[in-house]
């Protein structure tokens, strides 16, 4: 058992106060892959200022809070670039045709107890253990 | 100009949230889905913090007509799980186990991702771009096999 529990509390805490003042202020749902979808395809155009203001908070203040958070911060990504790219490509694709992510699914779809965010969120959690059993306990290629 | 603060504010707090949490590490996301493995349940708590607070909210949400900044709320959600829904969630999910990063961590973890997490999201705009075609193809497909 890792004691980092506590830490993703308060940080889910962040993500969920994060969720709640978008829906109340601006009147949107906080899913990531769409306000970022909405900008690549096009399809979102109409509220692009709206769309990159939030992208440019998700990557910039994550930036500025590092140095005073007294954790050492890493991402671990994986060496193996072709895996990286066929990752990005599986997320991107599947995360627009699904309409949602961890973000618009998990938190704002089971919040509000949406079949689709619960269904939605069961297939990529089984995908996912599936990917980890395959990449790294078969081929151990991650 | 209040929309666009209140969302960059959105946007950072999300962000903090995911460094918080240890989200931004992807061997703590690979960690949760390794059951098998060296199991990490911190994810869990993760979306139990989020759910939680959102869940009020939505009760909130419920009983206004309209956001602050005017806007209508969301409609209520549809309840079909259709074919894209369920191998979208199933392609996203492979890709999510496979390097531990979903679209939120990617964008917020860019600033030290290092080479990987700029691959990681040229690849993930480039799956972005290209999934209306796929949609399309898999709307004709299921056309031709009805």
């Amino acid at each position: 058992m890792h004691i980092d529990w506590i830490w993703g509390l308060v940080g889910g805490l962040m993500i969920g106060a994060a969720a709640s003042f978008y829906l109340l202020v601006n009147g949107r749902i906080m899913g990531a892959s769409g306000i970022i979808g909405g900008l690549v395809d096009g399809s979102g155009w109409s509220t692009w200022a709206e769309r990159l203001s939030f992208v440019a908070g998700l990557a910039l203040i994550p930036v500025l809070i590092k140095p005073v958070y007294n954790v050492p911060v890493v991402t671990n990504i994986t060496d193996n670039i072709p895996a990286v790219i066929l990752a990005g490509l599986l997320v991107g694709i599947g995360t627009r045709l699904a309409n949602g992510c961890t973000s618009g699914h998990g938190v704002c779809g089971i919040s509000r107890f949406s079949l689709r965010g619960i269904a939605a969120t069961m297939f990529y959690l089984i995908a996912g253990g599936l990917a980890v059993i395959v990449f790294r306990h078969l081929l151990e290629a991650i | 100009m209040l929309r666009n603060l209140s969302a960059f504010i959105a946007g950072g707090l999300f962000g903090a949230g995911l460094l918080v949490s240890g989200m931004t590490n992807t061997r703590k996301v690979q960690g949760w889905l390794d059951i098998f493995g060296d199991w990490d349940p911190t994810l869990a708590f993760v979306l139990t913090g989020a759910i939680i607070p959102m869940a009020i909210t939505w009760n909130i949400a419920a009983r206004r007509a309209r956001a602050v900044l005017g806007n209508e709320l969301p409609s209520k959600p549809g309840s079909q799980i259709d074919r894209n829904l369920m191998i979208g969630s199933l392609m996203f999910g492979a890709g999510w186990g496979l390097v531990g990063l979903c679209p939120g961590p990617a964008v917020a973890s860019i600033g030290w991702g290092g080479l990987g997490g700029v691959v990681f999201l040229l690849s993930m705009f480039a799956g972005m771009y290209v999934a209306p075609a796929f949609r399309i193809r898999f709307k004709a497909m299921a056309e031709a096999l009805s």
